[in-house]
């Protein structure tokens, strides 16, 4: 029943920015299932970073209502919703000033957890997202790409969040952090029972690390759905974007066996 | 070891815990005022932007405004405001000394602070804000937890600036009634006491240096995280304060307070009155370096209690009187001082410090100039130098127009430079002062004024009105009424001048006081 139900729920959501002059989200309805990782694909200026921040009221909707967990985020005090849902930065989007451990504990502090209480639970993420409990004193500017993407997990569960919104969270590393990292938190999702939005521009990215697929294009939701759904849309761009995926796998098909033998 | 028998090192130590005590709490109250309206109005201001370039432009149009004129400019806006608020609330306050000091100060501080906290917050990656925002922080957790300890080296810098630029332009508060460490400086200039310009140069810097390191402990400490290093820096400060405080405490309340203005024989007649006031067992304190208009009117108003002016400044320059005979100016000024502002015209000292038109003897010789007459003809091809008020006095203008003087070249220099100036022929003629020895020591001669252009100057003791009825103020100083004539004050004034051991105003003063009290 509960698997059900929409974490998220966009229904007829608008949003314009100068003066309406750009509109970046027109009319889109969308929902994300409980338990779901859904990943939002679309080019640069497409609306898809403006969709993730309608969720947490970054960003407030001028038509249409989002819904978190069935209640109209309007009624939310923004602070508390923000406390509540998961938020993974592009490059990390961590505090430079602050130690890995208070970079992971901060939603907890504002929340006015314990500071023991705290501490215990940094280490337990420390453990959740691989990283050595050694680092907790270290300063973000000490770690490496793929270590500071890993703290910016781990700072989005800090709060046991049902929901976590990750802004291209992968984009910036190298192509082996990245398939690991990917597949180390799909497996985290799976395993806490979140939901999870994912923006990308990566298609390959997007279908091999979530359950269904949203593509975004100059505001609109062009399509949505499984793999399979949108490999049999009609929709031209939806086809071009499946397209290069498609290409580098047959290729690699043919070139790969080469290289074993 | 020279310097440590020198008298004059000793009294510019005994003179320190004042001087520095008063500089330490101008300059720290004006840094602490202009952080205190500063800091808010960043904030304020950091995303809006013309409310923004708005304030940081009128920060930096007072920022080259110069730091003595930004003083001086704010004596006469506190006097007017001053006699507002006694009109209207019956309260009146001082204008004269620490508070156009303070204001003044605080103003000329704002500009580093207010910049330096606006380029600092602007400069945070705006990922980082979205992050803070993105984590649950309000606004103000944002500020607090992120955006102003990023921005923390930035905004102490120019906390830094902003205390070093005070502390080094405290010591131009000096002439506008605030003891500073600029005491030792304009002193020293006047009475050609370098060993107290070094001083006062040198113990400006070293305060400037040391809160300057103290803030930086503080700003380490913040970053670091560090209680003990913010706690070493917060007492230093609060010792700095506390050690400066304690002498100025210990200090009679019921001081006299007499004034000097910016020139040698005043700082001589200022130390003489203090001596005097001192031997019958009232307690004294010099306020000198004092402007000409500023001094007259902290008088008027209380501010300082007694002070030596001359008769035909106050007649020509404050209050814009036509020039009278000597007897009858006196009587006039007398009668306007009492009635118009309560001063009491104590009486005169004995000598005339005139302005005079003087020349090299042996070149007046042998051009034929006696009179001030027969310099008119010569006067086209010379120069003729005056101090920095001369050439703007009435004095000036009214001997231009009796005589029609008109000379190849004007300039304006330190008074005492002038001397040697016209000896070694730099310059033709110069506006001297009567009562200077230097006339005498460089065989100069003073031109004489036939047609009475400019007024007599007798020098004048006045007291202020709440010491109108002062009797022992009174008795302390009639034994010096009448009793100084010129040739007594010139060595006096050449004695000061000299540079030596025995020059400091307070020696001279003590000889002065030997010659006239023998007669």
């Amino acid at each position: 029943m509960t698997d059900a139900f929409p974490s998220i729920a966009y229904a007829n959501v608008g949003k314009s920015f100068e003066r309406s002059r750009i509109k970046a989200i027109d009319d889109v309805s969308l929902k994300v299932m409980s338990g779901e990782f859904l990943a939002v694909v679309g080019g640069s200026g497409s609306g898809k970073s403006t969709l993730l921040r309608l969720a947490n009221r970054l960003i407030e909707p001028d038509s249409g209502t989002v819904r978190v967990h069935g209640e109209d985020i309007r009624h939310r005090d923004p602070i508390e919703l923000r406390r509540s849902i998961g938020y993974v930065f592009q490059s990390g989007g961590l505090f430079p000033h602050m130690t890995v451990a208070d970079n992971i504990g901060i939603t907890p502090r504002l929340l006015g957890t314990p500071a023991a209480e705290i501490s215990a639970r940094v280490d337990e993420l420390l453990d959740l997202v691989q990283l050595e409990r050694s680092h907790r004193d270290r300063f973000p500017h000490e770690l490496s790409g793929g270590q500071r993407q890993r703290v910016g997990v781990a700072r989005a569960l800090a709060a046991k969040p049902k929901i976590v919104l990750m802004d291209e969270p992968f984009g910036a590393l190298d192509p082996l952090t990245r398939d690991a990292l990917g597949e180390d938190y799909r497996a985290l999702h799976r395993s806490l029972g979140l939901t999870t939005v994912m923006i990308t521009h990566d298609m390959a990215e997007a279908l091999l690390l979530a359950d269904k697929i949203a593509v975004m294009r100059a505001g609109h939701l062009v399509a949505q759905g499984t793999a399979k759904d949108l490999a049999n849309s009609g929709d031209a761009y939806v086809g071009e974007l499946l397209n290069t995926p498609r290409r580098q796998a047959e290729r690699l098909q043919d070139l790969l066996p080469k290289d074993g033998a | 070891m020279m310097l440590t028998v020198d008298p004059r090192w000793n009294d510019a130590l005994t003179r320190l815990p004042d001087y520095l005590g008063s500089h330490v709490r101008v300059s720290l109250t004006a840094l602490a005022l202009g952080l205190v309206v500063s800091f808010p109005l960043a904030l304020m201001v950091k995303r809006r932007p013309l409310a923004r370039d708005i304030v940081l432009g009128i920060a930096s149009i007072v920022q080259t405004v110069p730091g003595l004129a930004l003083l001086a400019l704010f004596y006469p806006l506190l006097l007017a405001l001053a006699g507002l608020s006694l009109n209207w609330f019956g309260v009146g306050f001082s204008a004269f000394g620490f508070l156009p000091s303070v204001l003044a100060l605080a103003l000329y501080s704002m500009l580093p602070v207010l910049r330096n906290t606006i380029t600092g917050l602007q400069g945070i990656d705006p990922a980082i804000i979205e992050a803070a925002e993105g984590v649950g922080m309000t606004p103000r957790q944002s500020l607090t937890m992120v955006e102003l300890p990023l921005a923390l080296p930035v905004i102490m810098a120019g906390v830094r600036t902003a205390a070093v630029w005070v502390i080094g332009t405290a010591t131009l508060s000096t002439p506008i009634g605030q003891t500073s460490l600029g005491n030792y400086i304009f002193a020293g200039l006047q009475t050609q006491n370098w060993v107290f310009v070094l001083f006062g140069c040198a113990a400006a810097a070293a305060l400037a240096l040391a809160v300057d390191q103290l803030l930086a402990l503080i700003e380490n400490g913040v970053k670091r995280n560090s209680r003990m290093r913010i706690a070493v820096g917060c007492i230093g400060l609060a010792a700095l304060v506390a050690a400066t405080l304690m002498p100025s405490l210990a200090r009679a309340r019921t001081s006299y307070i007499v004034g000097a203005k910016t020139f040698t024989e005043q700082y001589v007649l200022s130390s003489l009155i203090a001596q005097r006031l001192q031997a019958v067992g009232l307690s004294a304190t010099p306020r000198e370096g004092l402007g000409s208009a500023v001094i007259f009117e902290a008088l008027a108003a209380n501010d300082i209690d007694v002070y030596v002016d001359y008769s035909g400044t106050l007649w020509v320059n404050q209050f814009k009187r036509e020039v009278e005979p000597r007897a009858k100016l006196l009587d006039d000024l007398k009668a306007t001082l009492r009635d118009r502002y309560g001063i009491t015209q104590l009486g005169d000292l004995g000598f005339e410090n005139a302005y005079a038109l003087v020349m090299p003897r042996k070149r007046a010789e042998a051009l034929g100039i006696h009179t001030i007459t027969d310099l008119v003809t010569h006067a086209a091809s010379m120069s003729i130098a005056g101090d920095y008020e001369f050439f703007s006095r009435p004095e000036w203008a009214a001997l231009k127009s009796a005589y029609g003087l008109s000379f190849r070249q004007q300039r304006q220099m330190q008074p005492d430079f002038m001397y040697a100036a016209a000896a070694s022929g730099d310059v033709d003629v110069i506006a001297g002062y009567t009562s200077d020895g230097l006339i005498a020591k460089y065989d100069l001669v003073v031109l004489s004024d036939p047609k009475s252009a400019i007024p007599p100057y007798d020098a004048i003791v006045l007291l202020s009105p709440k010491r109108a009825d002062d009797k022992k103020l009174r008795d302390a100083l009639q034994p010096l009424l009448g009793r100084i004539d010129i040739a007594a004050m010139r060595e006096a004034n050449l004695r000061a001048a000299g540079g030596d051991n025995a020059s400091s105003p307070d020696a001279v003063a003590r000889w002065l006081w030997e010659r006239i009290s023998k007669r």
